[in-house]
């Protein structure tokens, strides 16, 4: 055996994988000690959760191909293809969304599927399924697993009421609890904790670690991969950028590499830019502003938007930025003042943002933007029509869908845009992702707005459509004065075309950057560590 | 003395719907102006009759496939098997048990389609079970008007159509199975139970010395003798008397209960007051003192009852089917025996959560197949105790309604789409099936017609699902919208 | 030319190629039986007439997004009252009106019992579509058990409402409506009279299809409105037409008012093609049969196009009109038409119900 892998307890070597024909992995590495809590950082996208999913051998990785590299656990070479057998080699996973039963008690929720049981005559003849059930046996690893853990919570009680906190310990607990573990990841555990149950957590893994197990901690959160990891990974675009120990490093080098020293302008600056832009001429101003968007939770923002600028709003996944324009759109319950041009928005009355010539053009194409098994002309004119009664005529006392004049506007669209497609009948459920976002656009751009957001424009679409949406959305910017708003999850388009960055995390605005502000300010601002505002230090 | 009248409110709350029905049929009956000697046997051979069938529901809502309008299948299993074994001319109890082991590959065949099927369909399993039955009724149609002597050549005059072709409309019963179950003696059911438990401890025994396990000699030497000790009583000639029969009066039946209550929990007294003074408490659960006391002042209240004349009355008026009523509570027993089983626990986390299921290495369609097999099996037995109580099968309509009652009887007694257990069963039976007596009478003293008494409750039995499923629909419609407040709330904190 | 079915089974859907090829087969067998080819074809026309408003019941419902509407009994059941008041009335015996022309009395009758089914259905659809808004993701389940329910509980009215008229009362001393009403004076096949044509044996029942089209052009002229691409924009994508500022619970309560008044114009349309106007349980299983029209039209529980209607009801009524002859040479005297139509159209609703997620309900 070699004696260097002995002491890894797993070893991923040049992990990678692709998605019909997409790299998402580019040769990863990543090497863990036993009993160390290993830190797994990078933005979103950068190929954390398809590395965890090749290690639990989820069907999504076996269903479209496989992985390529290999895979030690323990020194050996194994291959991982079931979920099974991820758990039969001792890996295990605390899941962010909980999979608990609120129903069943704490015990039933630890053996959750391993139960305990004894044979009887029935079960002899029919087989395991039929033996009969040791609850005391249960109760008792329960007990145990609880202990170790340190959670003083008697085994019997039902998970339902539980504090949010305490269910992350049963996971935790279940995992502990099923045998020869020897691998546990926890994906983004502190997520949805208070502080002091975040603390508490960070306590119970080190617990966990120091009896030999190996920790995965994926988190964004810089300040707890320093108060509790050993080393760490960071990878960037699929790509492995480095393996640090946490004494060698700190947050700033950290920060730096998560977001990369590459800059390429995705946008050609060939347009003259003529703007004026002034500070008292606020386009949208939003004040102590709230949104409950399930997983994109705005807290609380006071944020400026100057009329004509384009302005990008970034952040991690799951921070909040997302909720910012849902919000304005009136599609979840919002609080706070909204003020468009000066004009307050009534945030009760759906479709008032529309009314005061606010366009949106959602994150969520496919759920959200389009109409899938409509055409693209239905598509682009819908919300003109629905807003602005335009491409009706009326017949008598009815309302009737004009459809010359929609053909007509449908087919411009088309043009300007370069919508490839076979005409202007085709569903929009059949277009590549690119076409159907440029659908999405004519639908905002057929409204005709003063303010314009615009949420992941570049999301699964590919390299050319992405430069052509981001130029097209600056020339709208510079010709029409239109005021555009970009919400993305890359900071790289962010910096090519905005004028403005503001960065949301954990549900609140952490700062305004410049495009040309350093890496390590991004990485600082949307890694959490100047929350509620930046200190200037 | 405040809380505890909010807790009787909230009590009152939580089982609105059991409370409407006992009001319902408490005015009801008073309304038809029946005399109780009259309601109660009736009900009581209601009871013997439907509760096999709805209790056959409860395992499909314990596996989250909601109620089981698929059970209809199972009854078709039962009228095949049925008219199988008339036609072969199969009689009696042994002819009884020919059905019922015929019923059970046809239903466990038919439960594991359904099961199947039910597994594209989830979310929609009960509109798809509906469906089905319907469905399902063509092709019963179809078998038993065109295979049935058209395709397969049956002789017999009195089942077939005279042009040879297809079933009659009623298959009487009368000379082959009617009362088959009913009216097994007492004294066989003993005899037969002796044996089996002889057999069962041999077995069970042989298999652990096999296997090189302890065996727990005493417990094996004591249970057996207990059994012929029980098994000898039966041959002194007044309690061989009293077995002889296959009917038992209800009073007998609430003497023995009665009884039994005094007797257990007289010995569990004793067992507890024998163990504290030896001082060896805290080994096991505390015994429940109190209780055990509450039981024995109940047992002595419901004998005394026994006294009043109309009670009185009453109980020698009905007599129970003691074999049937037996199969109920073995029913009911193994309801709760699977839920501690492997496979019961199993199904008991696909119906709370199919994800967490999946996730924890549980085959969510297996269990959920092996849930509708077990379901359609025992209401195929289920319609087989009630035809053979009745007499005689209506060809074409025995089943068509059977899905329909059973599933409006289990709701009436408090049950939902998620939970239902067998006292929920049996409580809903008693009151359906009151209303059901009742009702036609009460239409007629009030209406001056019996049938508005028959339409109310076929209302009833339609207004209660639609009810319950109305309301199960709405609590989850209502949840995403609570879920993502409460994860608001809890992120807020933050 | 490996497999030229192949590409029509993916486009159609397996049971719509079944049924097809089943219609076909029949009408291959009623010409190799000899039957009247063209007297059949009018008992299909007259029964697509006849069914197809109950079926276009449908198109509101599902494009707003409750799905297959299984409860239009609350409709059906406000028709019938529109349909009992004008007998008992008796409207189509007004002197000024036959005065006029027998048929214009029946017209003014079946009209004025239509215009009270549609008030009544108003407000019955209002209610209903309240409930449905909130039962969603449900509604199927729901609607069915409603639908029975409406039956059930109007089973007892009819026994009580203060109905006098000797049509309509049973004779001697019973209590409550008759069973089945003759509408023989009233509006019986007002519809098919009107400018019927006969060539030979085939009939067709000209005014009935006229007013059958002219509901669907209606309806065809509301989901090209305003309203009606909202509405179905709600019914494909609530989050969708949120975004464009439309409340989806409002548009969902349009339509399932639509489809409950679609539903009582359909009863009456229904029983003046039949003669006889159906209480009780008759119109019970109305909802199924007007599902399983659609379904075998193309329609699924989230589309549904007018062309379905048309196709589907065609198709269906077709089958069960050619069916019970054809079968009556097979087996004489038998219900095996009976059995074809459960079978028919219990089977295709599973099929669609086990479709609703892809086919890919399995996890």
């Amino acid at each position: 055996m070699d004696k260097a892998n002995e002491t890894y307890v797993l070893k991923m070597d040049s992990i990678a994988k692709e998605y019909y024909g997409n790299r998402v992995l580019k040769g990863v590495n990543l090497h863990i000690h036993p009993g160390e809590i290993h830190a797994l950082m990078g933005e979103n996208g950068a190929g954390k959760s398809t590395l965890m999913n090749i290690l639990f051998g989820m069907p999504v990785i076996h269903t479209t191909g496989g992985y390529e590299g290999t895979i030690q656990v323990g020194g050996e070479t194994v291959k991982i293809d079931t979920p099974l057998k991820a758990m039969e080699l001792g890996i295990g996973m605390v899941h962010q969304e909980f999979m608990l039963i609120p129903g069943f008690s704490v015990t039933e929720n630890i053996k959750v599927g391993r139960e305990i049981s004894n044979p009887n005559l029935v079960s002899r003849i029919f087989g395991r399924s039929m033996e009969s059930l040791d609850f005391k046996a249960m109760r008792r690893d329960a007990r145990k697993a609880l202990k170790t853990i340190g959670l003083q919570i008697e085994e019997y009680v039902k998970v339902a009421g539980l504090p949010v906190g305490y269910m992350q310990f049963i996971e935790i607990a279940r995992e502990l609890d099923k045998t020869g573990i020897r691998i546990l990841v926890f994906d983004e555990p502190t997520a949805v904790l208070t502080e002091s149950e975040a603390d508490r957590l960070l306590e119970a893994m080190r617990v966990i670690s120091s009896q030999g197990i190996a920790i995965i901690f994926i988190t964004h959160r810089l300040d707890e991969v320093m108060a509790v990891a050993d080393s760490m990974t960071i990878l960037r675009d699929g790509e492995f950028v480095a393996r640090k120990e946490i004494k060698d490093t700190n947050v700033v080098e950290i920060a730096e590499l998560m977001i990369g020293r590459k800059m390429e302008k995705l946008v050609d600056d060939t347009t003259q830019d003529g703007r004026t832009i002034r500070d008292d001429e606020p386009a949208v101003s939003l004040r102590n502003y709230k949104v409950n968007m399930p997983g994109e939770q705005v807290k609380g923002i006071d944020l400026d938007i100057r009329k004509g600028e384009i302005f990008g709003i970034g952040g991690l996944a799951g921070q909040g930025k997302l909720g910012i324009p849902n919000g304005i759109m009136g599609l979840y319950p919002t609080e706070g003042q909204v003020k468009i041009h000066g004009q307050e928005l009534n945030l009760g009355r759906l479709g008032d943002a529309l009314d005061h010539k606010v366009a949106f053009v959602s994150e969520d194409r496919r759920g959200v933007g389009l109409l899938l098994d409509e055409s693209i002309e239905q598509n682009i004119i819908f919300s003109a029509m629905q807003t602005n009664k335009k491409f009706l005529k009326k017949i008598g006392w009815m309302n009737l869908y004009d459809s010359g004049a929609a053909k007509k506007h449908a087919e411009e669209m088309v043009e300007t845009l370069d919508i490839r497609c076979t005409g202007i009948r085709q569903p929009v459920g059949s277009l590549s992702g690119g076409n159907q976002q440029k659908v999405c656009l004519a639908r905002a751009l057929t409204l005709e707005p003063d303010i314009l957001f615009v949420s992941e424009p570049t999301r699964g679409i590919d390299i050319g459509a992405k430069k052509l949406v981001l130029e097209y959305l600056t020339k709208l910017n510079r010709e029409l004065g239109m005021t555009v708003i970009i919400v993305s999850s890359e900071l790289m388009e962010l910096r090519s075309v905005a004028d403005r960055i503001g960065i949301v995390s954990d549900g609140t605005l952490a700062c305004i950057l410049k495009p040309d502000d350093s890496d390590a300010d991004f990485g600082l601002a949307m890694s959490g560590a100047w929350k509620g505002g930046k200190k200037d230090a | 003395m405040n809380k505890k009248k909010i807790n009787v409110w909230d009590l009152l709350f939580q089982n609105k719907v059991v409370f409407i029905f006992l009001v319902l049929c408490v005015a009801a009956t008073i309304a038809s102006k029946q005399p109780l000697t009259f309601v109660i046997p009736e009900l009581f051979t209601r009871i013997a009759r439907n509760s096999f069938i709805v209790l056959s529901l409860i395992i499909p809502v314990i596996a989250g496939m909601g109620l089981n309008f698929g059970i209809v299948i199972g009854a078709m299993a039962a009228q095949i098997a049925i008219f199988l074994t008339t036609y072969w001319g199969l009689t009696g109890i042994s002819g009884f048990a020919a059905t019922a082991l015929l019923t059970t590959p046809i239903a466990a065949f038919f439960g594991f389609l359904v099961g199947r099927l039910f597994n594209y369909m989830k979310g929609n399993e009960m509109i798809g079970g509906l469906v089905l039955g319907y469905f399902a009724d063509g092709l019963y149609q179809l078998l038993f008007l065109f295979i049935f002597g058209g395709v397969i050549k049956m002789n017999n005059t009195t089942l077939m159509i005279p042009t040879g072709v297809g079933v009659k409309n009623t298959i009487d019963l009368k000379d082959t199975v009617k009362y088959a179950l009913d009216t097994v003696p007492m004294l066989s059911i003993v005899e037969v139970a002796f044996y089996l438990l002889l057999i069962i401890l041999a077995c069970s025994t042989a298999v652990k010395l096999v296997k090189k396990q302890e065996v727990n000699w005493k417990s094996v030497i004591g249970t057996a003798v207990a059994a012929a000790a029980v098994y000898g009583l039966t041959f002194i000639k007044p309690v061989e008397r009293f077995l002889s029969a296959d009917r038992l009066l209800l009073l007998s039946a609430v003497e023995l209960g009665c009884l039994a209550t005094a007797l257990w929990q007289g010995w569990g007294l004793v067992r507890w007051k024998i163990q504290s003074s030896k001082g060896e408490e805290g080994q096991g659960e505390p015994f429940p003192v109190e209780k055990a006391i509450a039981y024995l002042i109940l047992a002595a209240a419901v004998y005394g009852l026994t006294y009043v004349p109309v009670l009185y009355k009453v109980l020698i008026a009905v007599r129970l089917p003691v074999m049937t009523y037996l199969c109920i509570g073995a029913l009911c027993c193994f309801n709760n025996i699977l839920m501690k089983t492997r496979l019961g626990q199993n199904m008991r986390t696909v119906g709370q959560s199919r994800t967490v299921a999946n996730a924890a290495g549980i085959d969510v369609d297996k269990t959920r197949i092996i849930a509708m097999i077990f379901s359609t099996v025992l209401a195929g037995w289920g319609q087989l105790i009630f035809l053979q109580n009745v007499g005689t099968v209506s060809t074409y309509g025995a089943h068509t309604q059977v899905g329909q009652f059973a599933i409006a009887a289990l709701l009436v007694g408090g049950a939902s789409v998620q939970k239902a257990t067998n006292k929920q069963a049996l409580l809903g039976i008693v009151l359906f099936h009151t209303l059901f007596i009742v009702s036609p009478l009460a239409g007629k003293e009030l209406f001056g017609d019996a049938v508005i008494g028959e339409y109310f409750r076929v209302f009833v039995s339609y207004g209660v699902i639609a009810m319950s499923l109305a309301m199960h629909a709405w609590k989850k419609a209502e949840k995403p919208k609570k879920e993502e407040a409460g994860s608001g709330a809890g992120t807020e904190a933050a | 030319m490996r497999n030229p079915l192949k590409p029509l089974v993916g486009r159609f859907g397996l049971p719509r190629v079944i049924i097809v090829s089943f219609f076909l087969f029949l009408v291959a067998a009623a010409g190799g039986f000899h039957m009247n080819l063209m007297q059949l074809l009018s008992d299909c026309l007259r029964r697509w007439g006849m069914f197809g408003i109950l079926a276009l019941a449908m198109v509101p419902a599902v494009q707003c997004g409750i799905g297959l509407n299984f409860g239009i009994s609350m409709g059906i059941v406000g028709g019938l009252l529109g349909g009992l008041i004008v007998i008992q009335l008796r409207v189509a015996e007004y002197p000024a009106l036959v005065a006029i022309s027998p048929l214009f009395a029946m017209w003014v009758a079946i009209l004025i019992a239509i215009v009270i089914g549609v008030v009544l259905a108003v407000g019955i659809g209002y209610l209903y579509g309240l409930l449905l808004n909130r039962v969603k993701g449900s509604e199927m389940t729901v609607t069915t058990y409603v639908g029975f329910s409406i039956i059930a509980f109007m089973n007892m009215w009819w026994m009580l409402l203060p109905f006098t008229d000797g049509e309509l009362i049973w004779p001697n001393a019973g209590k409550g409506l008759r069973n089945t009403i003759s509408l023989a004076a009233s509006f019986s096949n007002v519809m098919n009279k009107t400018l019927a044509i006969k060539i030979g044996d085939l009939t067709i029942p000209t005014g009935l299809l006229l007013f059958f089209f002219f509901m669907c052009f209606l309806v065809w002229l509301f989901m090209r409105s305003k309203t009606g691409i909202a509405m179905s924009a709600a019914g494909a994508n609530p989050m969708f037409a949120t975004a464009a500022g439309i409340n989806v619970n409002k548009m969902r309560l349009i339509g399932t008012v639509l489809s409950t008044v679609l539903a009582a114009v359909g009863i009456l349309v229904y029983a003046q093609g039949y003669g006889f106007m159906q209480l009780y349980n008759g119109p019970m299983m109305m909802g199924f049969t007007s599902v399983a029209a659609v379904l075998i039209g193309g329609a699924s529980p989230k589309r549904a196009k007018i062309t379905h209607v048309l196709i589907g009801t065609f198709l269906f009524q077709g089958i069960l009109a050619l069916g019970l002859p054809v079968a009556n040479q097979f087996i004489p005297e038998s219900n095996l038409s009976e059995v074809a139509r459960l079978v028919i159209s219990n089977g295709i609703i599973i099929y669609a119900l086990s479709q609703v997620e892809g086919g890919s309900g399995r996890e």
